[in-house]
């Protein structure tokens, strides 16, 4: 039967997907086969943007299907009961600048893939960044913008964190439509990512111990 | 401008030609015959591009935002609620610069205005962004998912009466009254405008009349700003007229970014049906400006189809259809749409490059797109241009900058049919790059 739910995941069947989630639940099947069977239809559906296969559209409504499943496991589910987090990522769009979409599909890909998001929101103050990094022990920050006065906001982030004493223990990555490496350079970043996925993995890669 | 009287029995390209003179012989009085030259020539440069041909020397276009202002030290506050500065500081930049192109003065807003008129679709310096930065759109659902019944059955009213109350603060009332449409015979005549007797939509007349008063302020100061670089310096503007595609209608500040993509998958119909309402209008938009302007350039920026906003399949159904009827609507009036392609157009060229759109007719400038292949795909039917990078204008150096626009050119613009430009609206821009961008426009583009 989940193999059923992930199939309306894959093929982005929203009525489907929630209607057996239901039909699951009622029939007693352990929540966690559920949400392993969601985390395997992301996986695909990850893959397929990857590949040119499956596009922004495409995550956004896995994003809602996922969002709707969500509300339905919560009352299964025990605290914890998902399991380990890879780690801590603190995701924002940079100071002075309000677009959301690209920084939220990041943080739905990353809550998806197993990491446990902070998310600041858009137009994020450097000094909450700094403490949102600190107070939540992050050990990757993503910083987007689709404006080029992030650029700047971006570098004076970098900074704060290494006056702060943090920048040894955070990797930063940065995302957003004129980011390249060149702005990387400039604000003194770590890496950047050219959509939700290379975010994901540049994540992954960081919290497995390499650079 | 006033068409001539056999405007309807000109074809297509006969109203292209009156217009493109029109233009090139705008009114003006200018400073110097040097510089009403200056400007004859470089309106020439455009109709060269246009027709695919090799111009006396390559037009150095960019789109220009809040850089003037940066430029000379002051935020984008300043920009939007002083109109001297506005005036002053874009003088002296094309003064400095001296580019082939004006645009876009449309792009520094009235703050007053929007004060007026409680404006929630953006925010501005000093509502909700600070002061050094540009307007920047709420991204919301400004139209619900179930209001496309509405919004198809009558555009019009569902834009007076749902739409405008909901993101004007100061236009709520307008949901009170009727639509227009109820006034047709004298026995309803009276019961329409009771609805006007109300306090609060007496009070929102008032707010319109202050809000039409502080638009004719910035429009005299816009007029001013552009009349003077163009009489004092020779310079067109790059635009008389815009418009947009239905699906960015739809998708940039209705159902926003999510709500539209979540449609495709809810509502398919809906939106098809929604767009193909939203063509006519789009056309008329444009036509009455450009015919008030005199300029026939269109600016359209698009958005919402770009590289990974949705599959080619989705781009070709979905979005490209009605885009092109209204591309083919202002063709056929003689105007040129001039498409701001913001992000990566590499998937969509093949579409684009339509053999039902008439050759030379528009121009298509891109952003982050490969130009080699735009050249060949697009360039081989219509003008093209592009596409410098804005890091590189923020962050590059004079060489990095110089050696972009060397091979930009040879890549593009050896055999004509290219306008050298910004990939974005510049707000921001390392003064020494942006010099070496006219520079080594000038140098290669000879």
């Amino acid at each position: 039967m989940a193999a059923g739910l992930k199939e309306a995941v894959i093929e982005l069947r929203e009525d489907d997907a929630l209607r057996i989630t239901d039909e699951l639940l009622g029939a007693g099947t352990d929540p966690l086969e559920l949400v392993a069977a969601c985390k395997e239809a992301m996986d695909v559906i990850g893959q397929r943007f990857a590949d040119g296969q499956a596009f922004i559209p495409e995550l956004i409504m896995a994003g809602e299907i996922m969002q709707g499943i969500t509300a339905k496991l919560k009352p299964y589910l025990k605290a914890g009961a998902q399991g380990e987090k890879l780690g801590t990522v603190v995701m924002c769009t940079a100071q002075g600048d309000i677009h959301d979409i690209g920084k939220d599909i990041v943080v739905t890909m990353l809550d998806i893939a197993g990491f446990n998001v902070v998310d600041l929101g858009v137009d994020a103050h450097v000094d909450k960044v700094v403490a949102a990094v600190r107070d939540n022990k992050a050990q990757v920050l993503g910083l987007s913008g689709l404006l080029t006065v992030a650029f700047e906001s971006m570098k004076a982030t970098v900074k704060a964190i290494e006056a702060a004493g943090l920048r040894d223990q955070v990797k930063i990555m940065l995302g957003g439509a004129p980011v390249t490496g060149a702005v990387v350079e400039f604000a003194g970043a770590d890496d950047w990512g050219k959509d939700a996925v290379a975010a994901v993995e540049l994540a992954k890669t960081w919290v497995g111990g390499a650079s | 401008m006033t068409l001539p009287d056999n405007w309807s029995r000109l074809t297509p390209d006969e109203r292209l030609q009156w217009r493109l003179d029109a233009w090139q012989g705008i009114p003006v009085e200018f400073a110097s015959p040097e510089v009403a030259q200056a400007y004859r020539d470089r309106v020439q440069l455009y109709r060269d591009v246009l027709a695919g041909e090799k111009p006396a020397t390559v037009p150095v276009a960019p789109w220009i935002g809040l850089l003037p202002y940066r430029w000379f030290g002051h935020s984008a506050k300043q920009a939007y609620y002083d109109y001297e500065i506005f005036k002053d500081d874009w003088f002296r930049f094309h003064d400095d610069t001296r580019p082939d192109g004006l645009g876009l003065t449309l792009g520094i807003v009235p703050g007053k205005l929007f004060d007026i008129l409680d404006y929630h679709l953006y925010d501005w310096p000093g509502h909700g962004t600070p002061d050094d930065t540009c307007y920047q759109y709420s991204e919301q659902e400004w139209m619900k998912g179930d209001e496309y019944a509405a919004l198809i059955q009558d555009p019009g009213s569902y834009w007076q009466r749902t739409y405008l109350p909901r993101v004007f603060g100061a236009l709520e009332p307008f949901a009170m009254l009727p639509p227009w449409t109820d006034l047709v015979e004298i026995p309803f005549t009276a019961p329409f405008f009771a609805g006007f007797s109300a306090p609060p939509v007496k009070e929102m007349l008032q707010k319109l009349s202050d809000a039409g008063d502080a638009a004719m302020e910035w429009l005299q100061a816009a007029m001013a700003a552009d009349g003077r670089v163009m009489a004092e310096l020779g310079i067109p503007q790059t635009a008389g007229g815009a418009t947009k595609a239905p699906y960015d209608t739809l998708g940039d500040t209705m159902r926003g970014t999510r709500g539209l993509m979540l449609d495709k998958f809810r509502q398919p119909g809906n939106i098809k049906a929604a767009m193909e309402r939203l063509v006519p209008q789009s056309i008329d938009w444009a036509l009455r400006s450009n015919n008030m302007t005199g300029n026939p350039i269109v600016f359209i920026p698009i958005h919402k189809g770009a590289d990974g906003f949705m599959s080619d399949a989705d781009f070709k159904e979905l979005y490209w259809p009605t885009f092109k009827a209204v591309l083919l609507g202002l063709i056929e009036q003689g105007l040129i749409p001039w498409v701001f392609v913001e992000g990566s157009y590499n998937e969509r060229l093949e579409v684009i490059a339509d053999e039902e759109i008439p050759a030379h007719r528009m121009v298509w400038m891109f952003d982050a797109t490969d130009m080699e292949r735009a050249k060949a795909i697009v360039g081989k039917r219509q003008c093209i241009g592009g596409n410098v990078p804005a890091a590189l204008f923020a962050m590059g150096t004079p060489g990095e900058m110089d050696a972009y626009v060397k091979d930009l050119l040879a890549t593009t613009a050896t055999d004509g049919g290219f306008i050298l430009s910004s990939g974005i609206v510049l707000d921001e821009a390392d003064p020494a790059a942006y010099k070496a961008f006219i520079e080594a426009g000038r140098k290669y583009g000879a």
